[in-house]
């Protein structure tokens, strides 16, 4: 079979997937988007089987996976659910709509309505751009000083995207978070992902751990992954001290460097296998 | 395979295997360069920091 890695830089990651594209006797084919290339739409342009989308810019990762598509080569993941995963209200409402448990999440598009939400909610409260990621202008706001400040900062940036004010409680969880991988059919493994900091995202310098998974979190995450399209997706758990599991959101172009060095599970190799449907 | 460090204009000696998304330091001025193919070669562009839309 012949596999097409989309990519823009060579991470520890995309060595491990091209490693593991060679080491299970498949063809490799590399598309380095930021080269000379350049793409017609015709169908058949690509010859390929199977195009694993690794693109860094999620902006990059959708729309090249659409074009791909379009083209008649299959990606993974599919440009559906990277649409779902690169935004954090369609997340939500995906998740909602199955009944997967997440943080009370509320949604406003003015500074008084924000304000609104966060009272709703109730302080502390979690504001996340809907488009972001590895915990970027993620803000913690403990009172309505502190919200006004960071809405005025996002209503100033210009992008309409900092305008649409994502609010989520404050999820109390022990000084970790779970980051799990799985798909539509497994679960795969998962880390703790521990920090003293609140935002505990291994790209923000938070220490990886093995998990050894209850089959309460096997499931969940096998039902997130269903519940945004199906895919091989980084599913980023809290344990809230109330409520058990919740779902916090999903990546569709998911880091693992850290997970499989902790695990020792072949993360590349299963993304491959699952690309691969073998 | 040789290349020329877009920021001080220094040869630089691309690895045997080197492919397009690599990043490379530049060892006389230190620019961490990105490595893309142009014409059917290898050329070198300074390394872009992390835009507003990167991630997983």
């Amino acid at each position: 079979m012949r596999v097409s890695l989309v990519y823009e830089r060579i991470r520890e990651e995309e060595a491990q997937l091209m490693r593991a594209v060679e080491r299970l006797g498949h063809e490799l084919s590399l598309v380095h988007l930021n080269s000379d290339k350049y793409f017609t739409l015709d169908r058949g342009a690509m010859r390929s089987d199977v195009a694993l989308i690794r693109a860094i810019s999620q902006t990059n990762a959708l729309l090249s996976s659409e074009m791909i598509e379009h083209m008649g080569v299959r990606c993974v993941n599919p440009s559906t659910v990277l649409r779902v995963c690169n935004n954090k209200l369609t997340t939500s409402m995906r998740l909602s709509e199955v009944g997967i448990p997440t943080p009370r999440t509320a949604v406003a598009f003015s500074p008084e309505g924000a304000l609104r939400a966060a009272r709703s909610i109730g302080f502390p409260v979690v504001l996340k751009p809907i488009n972001g990621s590895w915990g970027r202008l993620v803000s913690l706001a403990r009172d309505e000083e502190e919200l006004r400040a960071i809405v005025e900062h996002r209503e100033a940036i210009g992008s309409p995207y900092y305008r649409v004010h994502y609010i989520q409680e404050y999820v109390r969880k022990p000084g970790r978070d779970i980051r799990a991988y799985g798909t539509e059919e497994k679960f795969i493994t998962a880390i703790y992902r521990i920090s003293d900091h609140w935002i505990t995202n291994t790209a923000r310098g938070g220490k990886a751990e093995p998990v050894k998974p209850s089959s309460e979190l096997e499931e969940l995450v096998v039902r997130t992954c269903e519940a945004l399209g199906g895919g091989f997706l980084g599913v980023d758990v809290a344990e809230d001290e109330g409520r058990g599991l919740l779902v916090m959101e999903a990546n569709a172009t998911t880091e693992f460097k850290n997970a499989a060095r902790v695990t020792g599970v072949d993360i590349a190799g299963e993304i491959v296998r699952y690309a691969l449907g073998s | 395979m040789e290349a020329i460090c877009p920021v001080c204009g220094s040869p630089i000696r691309l690895p045997e295997d080197v492919i397009p998304g690599e990043l490379l330091d530049c060892s006389s001025c230190n620019a961490v360069l990105e490595v893309f193919e142009e014409g059917g070669s290898y050329a070198l562009r300074e390394a872009q920091g992390i835009l507003e839309d990167w991630g997983e």
